[in-house]
């Protein structure tokens, strides 16, 4: 616990004196708080011309602001997340810091947990900055509390899936850029896996429905927290953490 | 305090170490020399547990290096060949991390690193980044983050590479002060380095132990003879002819002998003697008779050659 501890703050205190994490975060917060300014002004927008026109009117906070801003964010994520775990491997085994690292006593589970855990901490600052958004609705009396939880809810667990499987391809390259092109790839692949559930009408496409990223996120911004997705989020981190703790693992009898 | 029996590692089709056995008794300081891509660095890496030996074992404290890796990880303090130590931390953080990693609690911690940058003089540098100290601040870091948590075995993968002779000497000094109260395992290629500072000497080539034995013992094993300078004014022919007739004279070397030429003759005083005695006798001036010692360099490239010259045989029959 100590050793999961020590890694946990090395690599807390590496992305926070260097300028990636506060670039990342800069980034993230400009480019997400355009996104919520438009949709609010389309929203401000959209409101004062139902007053005139009766078909525009039902319209809430929750499908004309939230909704849309959750999708655009996880979409922002998906581009910005492989920057933050590109290094987490990939940078020890280019530096040689890896040879010491795994010569002290430390258990490789405490490697891939301590820095599993420190990247997913500054996700949650850079996603916890965007909750002033909802200060600012719950302000001009717009607020719609329980689908701005679950979106953030969905976000966080999205956004923790996505930085396993970036630690795990980090884990594979001793190449920052190729663990981040990789990353991006296979998330961007699982992220649009549902597009051909339209033309594949069979089980594959159910399948494949499934498996996509943004399938089970949907559920969430829409203000729905269900057990399924809750399970695959939970299955697919499970599953790039161990897969990391193998490829660590196997560096002892590949030689 | 560690024992290697036989091991040998494959990297896909090329052999990087063949069979290596030795001992380290503890407290004991070990050379390890070795020309470049001798499999130094393999064997250091094999002790240390970073990677096992495709066969063989090694036990560090009575424990076997992959079996009990935990437990022997925390007996060794190493150092790599090139310092991969993090270059975002400031030295005195990065200090306190090793320490919090070797398991060393809280007040232990800040002992441990106090002490650390004390022994390796670091207190210059404590709060700087490390990629910005300069080299040899660079490799006292390395072997501060070795220290800290006062390991039994030291592995110190060619401790003053790159370093220039001021520092090299700093270093040297350091590890000596170790001597007799660690057990120490260090890997060069630079030979005064292994007289001066090591007790015993294992000497690899090809990835196979080639000799094993004291500095000064290796030295007088492989001289066939004792070598003796000589410098005289009598004519050169005369004196080859005189001296090659002298019981006990083995070889004589061309150069002449008013400049000093070499001779190697039977070990004991006697043959000394005579060669002094006959030079005297002739009526010639004596100026000059001096025993030379072999140095570790004569046995090593002796040893280098000697091999390969072996082996060319063996493929030849």
């Amino acid at each position: 616990m100590r050793n999961f501890w020590a890694i946990f703050k090395r690599e807390l205190a590496v992305y926070f004196t260097s300028p990636m994490a506060y670039a990342i975060l800069v980034i993230f917060l400009i480019i997400a708080g355009y996104m919520f300014s438009s949709t609010v002004s389309y929203y401000a927008f959209v409101s004062l011309e139902a007053a005139r026109n009766p078909y525009l009117a039902g319209l809430n906070v929750a499908d004309a602001v939230l909704n849309p801003l959750f999708a655009n964010l996880s979409v922002v994520m998906l581009l910005m997340l492989p920057a933050l775990t590109m290094r987490l491997l990939a940078e020890e085994k280019k530096s040689g810091t890896f040879e010491l690292l795994f010569t002290y006593p430390l258990r490789d589970i405490e490697v891939v947990l301590g820095k599993y855990a420190a990247v997913l901490a500054v996700f949650a600052v850079m996603l916890g900055l965007t909750a002033t958004y909802q200060i600012l609705l719950a302000f001009l009396g717009k607020s719609a509390g329980g689908v701005a939880l679950a979106g953030y809810l969905g976000l966080f667990l999205a956004g923790a899936a996505f930085l396993s499987l970036g630690l795990f391809v980090s884990s594979l390259s001793e190449n920052q850029i190729v663990a981040a092109v990789v990353t991006f790839g296979c998330l961007l692949l699982l992220y649009l896996a549902g597009w051909s559930s339209a033309m594949i009408q069979s089980d594959l496409g159910k399948v494949l429905t499934h498996l996509s990223l943004i399938e089970h996120f949907k559920n969430f911004s829409k203000g729905v927290v269900d057990t399924t997705d809750l399970v695959y989020y939970a299955c697919f981190i499970f599953f790039f953490l161990f897969l990391s703790l193998r490829t660590l693992e196997s560096k002892r009898w590949r030689g | 305090m560690i024992e290697v029996t036989n091991i040998s590692k494959l990297f896909g089709q090329v052999m990087a170490v063949k069979d290596v056995s030795f001992e380290v008794a503890n407290g004991e300081t070990l050379g390890f020399l070795g020309p470049n891509g001798a499999g130094k660095t393999t064997t250091m890496r094999i002790l240390t547990g970073f990677f096992p030996p495709t066969s063989g074992t090694v036990r560090v404290g009575g424990k076997d290096v992959f079996e009990e890796s935990l437990a022997v990880r925390r007996l060794i303090g190493y150092l790599p060949e090139n310092v991969p130590v993090y270059g975002d931390m400031p030295v005195t953080d990065y200090l306190n991390f090793v320490a919090e990693v070797k398991g060393l609690g809280r007040a232990a911690r800040k002992k441990a690193v106090g002490e650390a940058i004390e022994n390796c003089g670091l207190e210059p540098v404590a709060g700087r980044m490390i990629r910005k100290v300069s080299k040899g601040f660079r490799q006292r870091v390395g072997l501060a983050q070795a220290l800290v948590g006062d390991p039994d075995l030291l592995i110190l993968d060619e401790p003053t590479i790159g370093l220039d002779p001021q520092q090299i000497s700093e270093i040297r000094s350091l590890i000596k002060s170790f001597s007799g109260k660690k057990t120490i395992i260090l890997s060069t290629h630079i030979l005064p380095e292994v007289s001066m500072t090591c007790d015993r000497v294992v000497i690899i080539r090809d990835g196979r132990v080639v000799a094993t034995g004291k500095p000064d013992e290796l030295s007088a094993e492989m001289s066939g003879g004792s070598r003796l300078r000589l410098r005289t004014n009598g004519p050169d022919r005369e004196v080859r002819e005189k001296l090659s007739n002298v019981s006990g004279v083995l070889d004589l070397d061309a150069k002449p002998a008013q400049e000093g030429l070499t001779i190697t003759v039977e070990r004991g005083d006697a043959a000394p003697a005579r060669v002094a005695a006959a030079v005297v006798q002739s009526g010639w001036d004596l100026y000059e008779l001096t025993p030379l010692a072999a140095s570790l360099e004569d046995v090593f490239l002796e040893l280098v050659t000697r091999e390969s010259g072996a082996g060319a045989e063996e493929q030849g029959a």
